[in-house]
């Protein structure tokens, strides 16, 4: 037999969400329900057997540390083991080459979605690495130490020029990842104000510049030489554009 | 890597993270295999630290469990959309999923137990878990879950029923079977 009434309330009742003059009704009800009151003490069954059954799973371990890793990124010391260093390379070293066999099987996705959601994480990398105590691999204003620093972590040959005399200092250089692929990055100051360029290499044939603007910050993308470069910046366009075509000429 | 300022950082750190548990228990309940709900619930931690600057105070437990919902529910679509698409039809999910023969081969009452809530459709199944696990009001459920309270208490009175039924069957199998 059911109770039409009580099937809607009784849940209410029994998670004690009835007040006032609802719980009141109900409990009149309750008195001369017989199926009510049998009900009752089934959810009240139910409830201590899921509670016996002890069902709740805390988080693990492993969770707790990749959020916590991710809140708070250690910034590599030249102290790092050997060991530490060959995992990473090896790592790098299978990211470059998945990098670049979807490159080579893919070209098709390389839309113009796809280059606004490449210049979408480019920007967010950007941000990353303006935030304090972001990682940074070499810190120098010379460019024979920054690419040997980089010809020891990469596969392919980086193009590093200092353009210094004409208003866009070299800083530095460091690795990040870009959709899940590695990528070089180059870190230049103009007028106070970091650019980074992100260099990988690419198998597609070259393009001229796209630019575009996102969250407030300049980007200019384009492939020459069997890689691919992308400016970022809060810099004018114009400032952008000169860097871009001093890196093209220099190449 | 952290997109977040110091400031924020400490507040994401302090109003958030005390509602890991709840949001690896959630993912789990919904997904039901532990490494598919570590994956998630990191992907939903990582999405709430990113958004966490568009979150303007009030309830952090529900505001997480949302985007852990949220996120897992993308993520069901993605890999098990027939779990979503069958979830309303219950006469014949009660015929076909919790049969007593299944749920009368698994050993203890534990393992019957799980076995019985994870036969429930999703939505089914994280009205239960809200409710019994997390102690979540009605008014919690239903800012989680982006349904109305009358929908709230319809759903938790139909999952019960559906519970009910699969554990009444499985444990009559057993007693069956211990004579």
């Amino acid at each position: 037999m059911k109770c039409n009434f009580a099937n809607f309330w009784l849940q209410g009742y029994f998670d004690g969400e009835l007040r006032g003059r609802r719980a009141a009704e109900f409990e009149r009800h309750l008195q001369h329900c017989v199926h009510c009151a049998a009900e009752l003490v089934n959810l009240d069954l139910l409830r201590g057997r899921l509670q016996l059954t002890e069902l709740y799973e805390p988080a693990p371990a492993s969770l707790r540390r990749k959020i916590n890793a991710h809140l708070h990124p250690i910034a590599p010391t030249s102290a790092a083991s050997q060991a530490l260093l060959w995992h990473w390379l090896a790592a790098l070293a299978a990211m470059l080459f998945i990098v670049i066999v979807l490159w080579k099987v893919s070209p098709g996705l390389r839309s113009d979605d796809y280059q606004a959601e490449l210049a979408g994480e480019i920007v967010d990398a950007h941000l990353r690495s303006l935030q304090p105590g972001h990682m940074t691999g070499i810190a120098s204003k010379d460019e024979r130490v920054v690419k040997g620093w980089f010809d020891s972590k990469l596969k392919f040959a980086l193009p590093v020029r200092d353009f210094a005399k004409t208003g866009f200092a070299l800083n530095g250089g460091r690795l990040d990842l870009v959709e899940g692929r590695s990528v070089a990055v180059l870190v230049y100051e103009h007028n106070g104000r970091p650019i980074n360029v992100f260099i990988w290499p690419t198998s597609d044939p070259d393009t001229s510049p796209r630019t575009g603007s996102r969250q407030g910050f300049q980007w200019i993308d384009w492939r020459k030489g069997r890689m691919e470069f992308c400016l970022v910046s809060d810099a004018a366009p114009a400032e952008l554009e000169l860097l871009h075509q001093l890196i093209n000429s220099s190449g | 890597m952290s997109e977040l300022g110091l400031e924020d950082r400490v507040r994401f750190e302090q109003l958030v993270l005390p509602h890991m548990d709840a949001a690896f228990n959630l993912a789990r309940w919904l997904l039901r295999r532990r490494a598919d709900a570590e994956d998630v619930s990191q992907e939903a931690l990582l999405r709430a630290c990113r958004f966490f600057r568009g979150f303007r105070g009030g309830d952090a437990r529900a505001w997480l469990l949302q985007i852990v919902r949220n996120t897992c529910y993308t993520w069901l679509e993605k890999n098990h959309p027939m779990e979503l698409s069958m979830e309303f039809d219950e006469e014949i999910h009660l015929q076909t999923c919790a049969t007593p023969e299944t749920l009368a081969i698994a050993g203890d009452d534990r393992e019957r137990v799980i076995l019985a809530l994870e036969t429930l459709p999703p939505r089914f199944r994280e009205v239960l878990v809200l409710r019994e696990l997390e102690g979540c009001s009605y008014k919690e459920i239903a800012a989680i879950t982006s349904i109305p309270i009358g929908t709230v208490m319809s759903s938790l009175s139909r999952a019960r029923r559906q519970l009910q039924f699969a554990l009444a069957h499985s444990s009559h199998k057993e007693a069956v079977r211990e004579v």
